[in-house]
């Protein structure tokens, strides 16, 4: 019993060790939220609001983003929720590891699901295949434990610091910097490269077009852009 | 700033609960289920075709200086790309995009 207490103890502690190089990607872009949130208006309970019942930074950007242009609420939450469609996916593929777990896990498991604490949940998982269920909810637990919090005080200390800094410092510019670093990460295949592309001819030319919409037309076709050319890319092998 | 800050209590309720459910979907509510493969394909692209078409018109017309497109902003964009790109660093970016920034504006004022 001991042991099995031991070694469950030192899943946990893994985790929370390959979790720590995230901190420096996390601090910047909580920061920078506090910081673009307080700039635009938000008042410092909003702004963590935004960080502690949303927990996506991407999204809370969006979110951020348009309601500065003054969209409307619906395509606001539209958008942003497409932003984080993506963990539909990252849901899916921990079923086959969670799926059984009480409920109140679960919850608990769904609030903390964020792209970092998958990324090495599922690398672990795929590794150890065969470790028991706790083993892998403790590495979970390990990998978010110190993630969430950083997040949150990363987000507060820009709200405080942002509402010291004045205007002269072009900190509106603190969004698109921010998703700038985000997304070019993401552009590692040429369906990527591809469907961002047709997003910013696409979002630009259809920028004349009432109530933000022009953005989901552009989305749209550069979700169709980059699927298609991931064909063309597969059939060419 | 935001025009109008009614909406912004509405857009974080609304966003929390979305997000939650996204992340609750397959885990607690749709089980074990086969996705299409079509649209996990598209899935795939939601993130690239949703976020520069988000910022395109951002850096082209900043609110900051009414919507008239500022060579500073655009410098500095591309200079955080060029490095976000070339380095996959977030701290990298934002440090060069900003640096570039002060300094154009710096030496155009």
């Amino acid at each position: 019993m001991a042991a099995a207490n031991n070694t469950l103890k030192s899943t946990f502690w893994r985790g929370f060790r390959d979790s720590l190089p995230f901190i420096l990607v996390l601090v910047p872009f909580g920061t920078l939220f506090g910081v673009a949130a307080t700039a635009a208006g938000l008042n410092v309970v909003q702004v963590m609001s935004f960080s502690v019942l949303v927990i996506a930074g991407a999204a809370q950007f969006s979110a951020l983003t348009l309601l500065i242009d003054n969209a409307p609420t619906a395509i606001i939450l539209l958008t942003s929720l497409a932003v984080n469609l993506r963990m539909a996916m990252y849901s899916a593929a921990l079923v086959p590891h969670f799926g059984k777990l009480r409920t109140k896990l679960k919850l608990i498991i769904a609030y903390l699901l964020v792209d970092q604490s998958f990324a090495l949940s599922i690398r672990n998982y795929e590794e150890n295949s065969e470790q028991p269920v706790e083993h892998k909810v403790a590495y979970f637990f390990g990998c978010i434990l110190i993630l969430a919090p950083f997040w949150y005080v990363s987000t507060y200390l820009g709200a405080a610091l942002g509402a010291s800094i004045p205007a002269v410092y072009s900190l509106d510019f603190a969004v698109p910097v921010c998703f700038i670093a985000l997304i070019a990460p993401m552009l590692r295949t040429l369906p990527h490269i591809i469907a961002a592309f047709v997003s910013v001819v696409a979002a630009l030319s259809f920028a004349w077009i009432p109530y933000n919409l022009g953005l989901i037309i552009a989305a749209i076709l550069a979700m169709i852009a980059g699927a298609y050319t991931e064909l063309k890319v597969e059939a060419a092998k | 700033m935001i025009p109008d800050p009614e909406k912004i209590w509405p857009v974080i309720f609304g966003l929390a609960i979305g997000t939650f459910l996204i992340r609750y979907s397959f885990l607690g509510l749709l089980g074990d289920r086969e996705l299409p493969a079509w649209f996990l394909r598209h899935l795939r692209y939601v993130g690239v075709a949703v976020l520069p078409g988000l910022i395109a018109p951002l850096i082209l017309w900043p609110q900051a200086t009414g919507g008239v497109p500022d060579p500073a902003r655009i410098m500095a964009a591309t200079a955080a790309t060029a490095i976000g790109l070339w380095r996959k660093s977030v701290i990298g970016a934002v440090v060069f995009g900003f640096g570039t920034l002060y300094a154009v504006q710096y030496l155009s004022a």
